[in-house]
C-alpha cells in the first residue's frame, strides 16, 4: 500500500510528496516485525532506487513468504532527485543534517520530522546510499562504534564486502541513522557505487543481504542465497590517499585490487604541460575499497582508500 | 595595511588559489574579522570592504592603538562568487561546515584547518555569516550557546539585539563554534540579507564593529554609543509559517511593531492571482525577521516575531 508520509505545497502548482510503500502479510497477527528501507536523501544517489525496486519485485514474486512488514521509502528528497542535485533544491541544505527535524520548521526540517516519526517503532532500518560524484565505493556497511555490538549481527548478514565501524566521537548528530539509533531503532548506512549511476551487481548483492536480514528477523520465510564474509574495518584499518597536486587523476588500479606497499596506484597529470605532477604510491599493503571516479583533482582531493588488515569473519 | 597570504593551493584549471588577510596596526593579535565564506554572500564581503577602507583611514591617522593588530579576511571562497556558485567549486562543499578541518583532508577542510590555526590567536573573532533561512533580519549579534559565549561582551557592539541559540547539529562544524572552542571570543553579526547589498544595514554593521573595537581599546574612534542590547533566546521568538505556497506579498517589514491579529503578508496563487491566505500576527511584538524571496513553499518560516515587546 502506497502512503504519503510528507506533503508540502510547492510554490507553483505542485505538491511535494514523500511516499512509502508498505508491504505486509495479507493476514497479519499483530506481532510482525517491521523493517524500513530508506533511500534518496541525496538527490544524486540513485543506487537505492534499484535496490528498493528489486526488493519490492522479489517480495511481490513470493508474497506468501512475507511474514513481517517492509516499509520502503525510495525517495526522501524527491525534489533533489528531480533536479539531479545532492541537497534540497533552493535552500541547498544537506537533508542528512536536519534530523530529527521540526514540526514547525522549514520544508526540509518539517520533512525530516515526519519521516523520523513515521519510522519510529520499527525494528530495523537500512539507510541506502550510493557514493557521491567523486568516489567509487565497494558495497559496505557504515556504523558507529557505540552501536557496533547491536548492529553487527545484522551487518554480517548484509552481504557487503566491508563493514566500516567509525568512532562515534567523530560522527555528527543530525543524520537519520544517528537519530534513529539514539531513539532505539537499530539502523546502519550502506554505501556502494557512485552518484548518478546504478551498479546492478552491487545492487543485487545488497538485496540478497536485505533478504538475509529479513529472514533473520522473521520477516521473510523464503530461501536466501549464501552470504559472503565481510571485512570488518575500524577507522585505523582504512588508509586515505589524498592528492597533493592539482590536475587530472589517471588510475592504474581497479576496485578490489590487492596492492602492495609502494605499488603505483596512478598519477596526477598536468594537461597543458603534458607532465606528471605526482605519482601516487600505495602507502600500505591492502585492498582498494574506494577509488576516485571523477578525474579532475585539486590539492587534498581524495583519490583512493585502502583497507588493511581488518578482522575477517572467515 | 599589510596584505598577507594565509593559504594557497594549486588548482587544476585556474592557476593558484590564495586566501588573503589584510592587517591594520602591529602587535598583539587583537581582533580578526571574517567575511564571505560562500559565493552568494555579497552583503558580507561588502561590509568587509567598508571596514577595510575605514580601518586604513584610521591606521593612517594613527588611530589604531599601539601594539594592537586587526586582521580582515574579506572572502575565503571568491572563486565561487566569480562562478555564480554558493559552495566550493570543485566539490560543492561548504567551508563553514568544514571546521575544525584537517590539514591532510580535502581542500575546504585544509582551508578550515589552516585558517583556524592562524586566527585562533586573536582575542576577538567577528564573523559575517549568512543564515540558513534567507531573508532580512534586524541587525543583531548571534551567539551559539557553547558555555564559552559572553553576552556581556556582545552588548558592546551596541546593536539592538543579542541573540543566543542552542547549537544545532551542523553548528559544530562552523567557524563560530570552533573559534569559541579555541578560546577566542567569537561573535556572528547579521545585518541585512545575503545576496543583495543593503547599504543602510552594512553601515550599521560597520559602526557596530568599530564601536566594539573602540570599547575593547583596539582603536581610537569617536562614535555614537549605539543601543543597550536586548539579550534574547532564539527559542523564545514566535515563528510564523506559510500555510500556503505561492507569491509572498509582504505588507510589514522588519523592525515594525505589530498588533495581534494584524495582517503581515498575503500568499497569492501564482496561477490565478487569488489571495490564498493572509499571514496574521499571532501576538503583539516586533518583526525580527522576514523572508525575502518572491515565492514561498508551504510550511516555511516567513516571519519571526519578538513577542510582547515595544520599540
Amino acid at each position: 500500500m502506497i502512503e504519503t508520509v510528507v506533503s508540502v505545497n510547492l510554490m507553483v502548482g505542485e505538491v511535494l510528496k514523500i511516499k512509502k510503500n508498505r508491504l505486509a502479510p495479507d493476514f497479519p497477527n499483530g506481532n510482525e516485525k517491521r523493517i524500513c528501507l530508506v533511500s534518496g536523501i541525496y538527490g544524486d544517489e540513485l543506487q537505492g532506487q534499484y535496490i528498493c525496486y528489486e526488493v519490492i519485485r522479489r517480495i511481490k514474486k513470493e508474497y506468501h513468504n512475507l511474514t513481517g512488514i517492509v516499509d520502503v521509502y525510495p525517495t526522501l528528497n524527491p525534489l533533489g532527485m528531480a533536479a539531479k542535485i545532492r541537497e534540497i533544491p533552493g535552500s541547498q541544505i544537506d537533508m542528512n543534517e536536519l534530523f530529527p527535524g521540526s514540526q514547525s520548521g522549514a520544508m526540509g526540517e518539517y520533512a525530516a520530522y515526519n519521516i523520523l516519526q513515521d519510522i519510529l517503532g520499527a525494528d530495523f532500518c537500512i539507510d541506502i546510499h550510493a557514493s557521491n560524484l567523486y568516489l567509487h565505493e565497494i558495497p559496505q556497511v557504515r556504523m558507529n562504534d557505540d552501536v557496533e555490538d547491536i548492529l553487527m549481527p545484522y551487518a554480517k548478514l548484509f552481504n557487503a564486502d566491508m563493514i566500516w565501524v567509525h568512532p562515534s566521537t567523530q560522527v555528527r548528530d543530525g543524520s537519520l541513522a544517528y537519530e534513529l539509533n539514539k531513539r532505539g531503532v537499530k539502523c546502519f548506512v550502506t554505501e556502494s557505487g557512485f552518484a548518478y549511476k546504478i551498479n546492478q551487481d552491487y545492487g543485487n548483492q545488497l538485496v540478497d543481504g536485505i533478504f538475509a536480514i529479513m529472514k533473520y528477523m522473521g520477516i521473510w520465510q523464503g530461501d536466501v542465497p549464501e552470504i559472503k564474509n565481510s571485512i570488518i574495518a575500524h577507522d585505523n584499518d582504512i588508509i586515505y590517499i589524498n592528492s597533493e597536486s592539482s590536475g587530472i587523476f589517471i588510475p592504474r588500479v581497479k576496485m578490489f585490487d590487492r596492492v602492495n606497499k609502494g605499488d603505483e596506484l596512478g598519477y596526477v597529470v598536468n594537461v597543458i604541460t603534458g607532465s606528471v605532477e605526482e605519482s601516487i604510491k600505495a602507502p600500505v599493503t591492502g585492498t582498494i575499497c574506494a577509488l576516485r571516479e571523477y578525474p579532475a583533482t585539486e590539492e587534498g582531493s581524495l583519490l583512493a582508500r585502502i583497507v588493511v588488515g581488518g578482522e575477517s569473519d572467515e | 595595511m599589510n596584505k598577507e597570504m594565509l593559504f594557497t593551493m594549486n588548482t587544476a584549471f585556474r592557476d593558484e588559489y590564495s586566501i588573503y588577510g589584510y592587517t591594520y596596526g602591529k602587535g598583539a593579535k587583537a581582533a580578526c574579522i571574517v567575511g564571505a565564506m560562500r559565493g552568494n554572500e555579497y552583503q558580507q564581503i561588502y561590509i568587509c570592504s567598508l571596514l577595510s577602507k575605514r580601518l586604513a583611514e584610521l591606521e593612517s591617522q594613527g588611530d589604531i592603538v599601539s601594539g594592537k593588530e586587526i586582521m580582515i579576511i574579506p572572502s575565503l571562497n571568491y572563486s565561487s562568487m566569480n562562478a555564480g556558485r554558493k559552495y566550493w567549486l570543485s566539490d560543492d562543499s561548504d567551508i563553514n561546515r568544514s571546521f575544525p578541518g584537517n590539514p591532510e583532508g580535502p581542500a575546504t577542510s585544509r582551508i578550515a584547518a589552516s585558517l583556524l590555526e592562524r586566527i585562533k590567536e586573536y582575542s576577538y573573532g567577528i564573523q559575517f555569516p549568512s543564515f540558513y533561512l534567507q531573508g532580512e533580519f534586524i541587525s543583531h549579534v548571534r551567539m551559539i550557546r557553547t558555555g564559552h559565549e559572553s553576552t556581556n561582551l556582545a552588548n558592546l557592539f551596541g546593536l539592538p539585539y543579542v541573540l543566543t541559540s542552542d547549537s544545532r547539529s551542523f553548528d559544530h562544524a562552523t567557524l563560530n563554534y570552533n573559534w569559541q572552542m579555541e578560546g577566542t571570543e567569537a561573535f556572528s553579526i547579521y545585518s541585512g540579507g545575503t545576496e543583495r547589498i543593503d547599504e543602510k544595514s552594512a553601515g550599521v554593521a560597520v559602526s557596530a564593529v568599530l564601536r566594539f573595537l573602540t570599547r575593547m581599546g583596539i582603536i581610537k574612534y569617536n562614535c555614537h554609543g549605539g543601543y543597550i542590547s536586548t539579550v534574547m533566546n532564539e527559542e523564545d521568538m514566535v515563528n510564523i509559517k506559510a500555510y500556503d505556497a505561492g507569491f509572498f506579498h509582504k505588507l510589514v517589514g522588519i523592525n515594525r511593531e505589530v498588533k495581534r491579529g494584524q495582517v503581515l503578508a498575503e500568499i497569492i496563487d501564482p496561477m490565478d492571482g487569488k489571495v490564498l491566505s493572509e499571514v496574521i500576527a499571532p501576538t503583539n511584538g516586533i518583526v525580527f525577521f522576514v523572508q525575502d524571496s518572491p515565492m514561498v513553499f508551504q510550511n516555511v518560516i516567513i516571519y519571526k516575531l519578538i513577542r510582547k515587546i515595544h520599540k
